[in-house]
């Protein structure tokens, strides 16, 4: 099978072991993966922050970087909602642009959803150890419906102990510029998240947004706890059998 | 009302809040208490049917307003109350300070209100000499601590029981309490003299019934009851898109709006109140006026952000809000706070006061999901920072930053450049933005496309 990557302007900026990994599983799955060299970023922030022209030119440049068939991974739940739903309701005064985003739109998947519903990832396990938890970041939850996968994968991982985080679903204060435009609100929240990471008693937090990892990472800095973060995809990566 | 002259205010306004560490304990009991309550309420019934239903039927109200409007009209003044439309507060503060002065009343007694609180009835009256007394607790806790509500369905949800019981102590003379129980009856004996003796009361309405011409209110302690049956003049307020079109629409909302709104199964006082006191009647206000407001809606009926008046006012979303939980109502500075407040406020005040609220969002959806009558809030919040953009409203380095984004995310080389760029003047970034950049981790040496490509 052949697929597309699209890491996303965080991954491939600041957390380029997190593409790697995502390279490294997709393959282990028997997948040939095609990273276009001409990707930018899927639009999200402008989106969120008001700015829907700049929006729409990523996506415009997003539809006609992966116009082949194959299916389109992204290691974000946000970016991939920001395919998935938000493309085809920007395109409603151009039929060609709306019939190609909607296109785009069916054969895009959050990483966690294609290894789960497409590779059946989780019915061969991963090795691991020690003790996850797991943030479920909120566009990934609300508008992909992604809530099961990632702990569906999670929970296959020979080694490791799962521990649940209370109001896992609850959002960590990143939103994008939202950290940017409230600091204060946005760090409070944060801390908030940690403190339910520490109840979790897990060593390790886990989610599939790199956004709200950095601002957990951020927390934990702030406040010198000692908890590891890793994207989905490199734990994943690591326990490959 | 609310003023923010720079998007700083707002912002330094949250930050205070978020330094009250009794706000926030308070602020953090109250909203996971109903959030939890909520879900109870609601266990296994079928939500999602329900809110499609409700929503549709507000809809409906929505897209055929004029004539719901003329038919609730017709029927009220039929059931002998009378209609007066207000276009906005000024008009409508106007014609209850009339009425009263008709009446000779110079004392009100209210049952909560949020519509009165929008248009500043309160303030009006008092300066025309007309005493008003807040019937419902946690009104009546504001109202005596110069306060507004916090919350819309929650005024006093922003103060602690030992609040509460200092208050009583310096306000009322009584001795200091913080026993619920105790406060409450110390106000029940001060409100109970100013039930039987007010001439004229002045009530809400959760919703108004087309079919019959009826108000209804949902309340808690029974003021309400009290309020719009003892007083011999009873004016009710309410904003014209309340309306729901038949009485039988009320048997899906009942059981929505308490469930939503606090968490119980049904509400513990229910009043559908059609007309005055009629002959051989015992009980019953005698004059009976209705207050239709605009203020502005009939032109947001008219916008993009039109299905905000889908709203019951239950105040789900902001005990979901995880912005709204941290700061509490008052950092809004406005009428209504919270989720579905950052768009009222901004429809019915104009985006040139109130566009910093919509920083108050991480647009994380939450509202969304709780929303009984399926309020699109971030969609809406999102669609105002948009106009916001279009009308030049927006930070300009921020204006600026996007428009180079918008060029960088056409060209991969350009992108590429400026990832590389990045990862040079990182540290000269923390000129523009120290505290941002201070919180993100530097770009990496190699991007990932310079890794494998
Ligand atoms: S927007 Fe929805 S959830 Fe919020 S107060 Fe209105 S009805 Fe309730």
């Amino acid at each position: 099978m052949r697929a597309q990557l699209f890491a996303t302007c965080l991954v491939d900026t600041f957390y380029p072991e997190t593409g790697e990994a995502v390279i490294k599983l997709l393959r282990h799955f028997g997948v040939d993966v095609i990273f276009p060299r001409e990707q930018t970023c899927c639009g999200k922030p402008p989106n969120s922050a008001g700015y829907a022209k700049q929006a729409r030119k990523a996506a415009e440049h997003f539809i006609s970087v992966f116009k082949s068939p194959d299916p389109v991974i992204v290691p974000s739940g946000s970016c991939a909602s920001m395919v998935k739903n938000h493309y085809p309701e920007m395109f409603h005064d151009n039929l060609r642009l709306f019939q190609a985003a909607r296109d785009l739109s069916a054969r895009t998947f959050e990483l966690t959803q294609f290894l789960v519903h497409e590779l059946k990832a989780h019915q061969r396990g991963f090795t691991g150890s020690g003790k996850i938890t797991y943030h479920s970041s909120c566009q990934l939850t609300r508008e992909l419906g992604v809530r099961e996968e990632p702990l569906t994968l999670l929970r296959s991982i020979e080694g490791a102990e799962f521990c649940p985080m209370p109001s896992a679903d609850r959002c960590c204060g990143f939103g994008g510029v939202f950290m940017g435009k409230l600091p204060e609100v946005s760090m409070a929240l944060a801390d908030d998240k940690l403190d339910n990471i520490l109840d979790s008693g897990a060593d390790t937090v886990t989610g599939c947004d790199h956004g709200c990892l950095m601002n957990i990472s951020d927390a934990i800095r702030r406040r010198g706890a000692h908890v590891d973060v890793k994207h989905i995809a490199v734990i994943l990566a690591e326990g490959l059998k | 009302m609310s003023q923010f002259p720079q998007a700083v205010s707002f912002r330094s306004n949250a930050a205070g809040a978020l330094n009250d560490s009794s706000l926030r304990a308070a602020m953090r009991h109250a909203t996971t208490t109903f959030g939890k309550k909520r879900v109870d309420a609601i266990g296994n019934n079928p939500f999602e049917e329900w809110r499609e239903k409700a929503s549709e039927i507000r809809t409906d109200v929505l897209n055929n307003l004029d004539e719901y409007v003329e038919m609730f009209s017709q029927n009220a003044t039929r059931a002998g109350a009378v209609v007066h439309r207000a276009k906005d507060s000024v008009n409508a503060c106007e014609i209850v300070a009339s009425l009263l002065k008709d009446h000779r009343a110079y004392k009100v007694v209210k049952s909560k209100s949020m519509i009165t609180e929008e248009i500043h009835l309160n303030a009006y009256l008092e300066k025309n000499g007309v005493k008003v007394v807040e019937t419902d607790l946690g009104e009546y806790i504001i109202q005596i601590a110069g306060e507004t509500p916090s919350h819309i369905i929650v005024p006093a949800i922003h103060k602690s029981r030992q609040q509460v019981g200092r208050l009583f102590c310096d306000k009322l003379g009584c001795s200091y309490s913080e026993d619920p129980e105790s406060l409450t009856k110390t106000a029940r004996t001060i409100l109970r003299e100013e039930f039987l003796s007010a001439p004229a009361a002045i009530s809400g309405s959760n919703f108004a019934i087309a079919e019959t011409g009826s108000i209804s209110l949902f309340t808690n302690e029974g003021n309400g009851r009290m309020v719009t049956t003892l007083p011999p003049l009873h004016i009710a307020v309410t904003a014209i898109e309340k309306i729901l079109p038949k009485v039988s629409d009320l048997a899906l909302f009942m059981r929505l709006l308490p469930r939503s709104a606090t968490g119980q199964v049904l509400t513990s006082y229910f009043s559908l109140i059609t007309g005055s006191r009629k002959e051989g009647e015992s009980t019953g206000s005698r004059h009976f006026h209705i207050i239709l407001l605009d203020n502005g809606r009939s032109e947001i009926l008219r916008g993009d952000c039109k299905d905000i008046l889908k709203c019951i006012r239950c105040g789900a979303c902001m005990n979901v809000c995880p912005v709204y939980g941290m700061i509490g109502g008052h950092a809004y500075d406005s009428t209504y706070p919270g989720p579905m407040g950052v768009i009222l406020s901004s429809v019915l005040n104009g985006l040139d006061r109130a566009h910093p609220l919509l920083d108050a969002s991480t647009l994380c959806g939450a509202c969304a999901d709780v929303c009984p009558v399926k309020v699109p809030l971030p969609k809406l919040i999102n669609r105002l920072r948009e106009i916001k953009v279009e009308r030049g409203l927006s930070p300009e380095l921020e204006t600026i930053g996007m428009a180079g984004f918008g060029v960088a995310a056409k060209y991969h080389e350009l992108f590429e450049l400026g990832q590389r760029a990045a990862s040079y003047v990182w540290p000269l970034l923390s000129l523009v933005d120290k505290q941002t950049i201070d919180r993100l981790p530097k770009p990496a040496s190699k991007s990932l496309k310079r890794r494998v490509l």
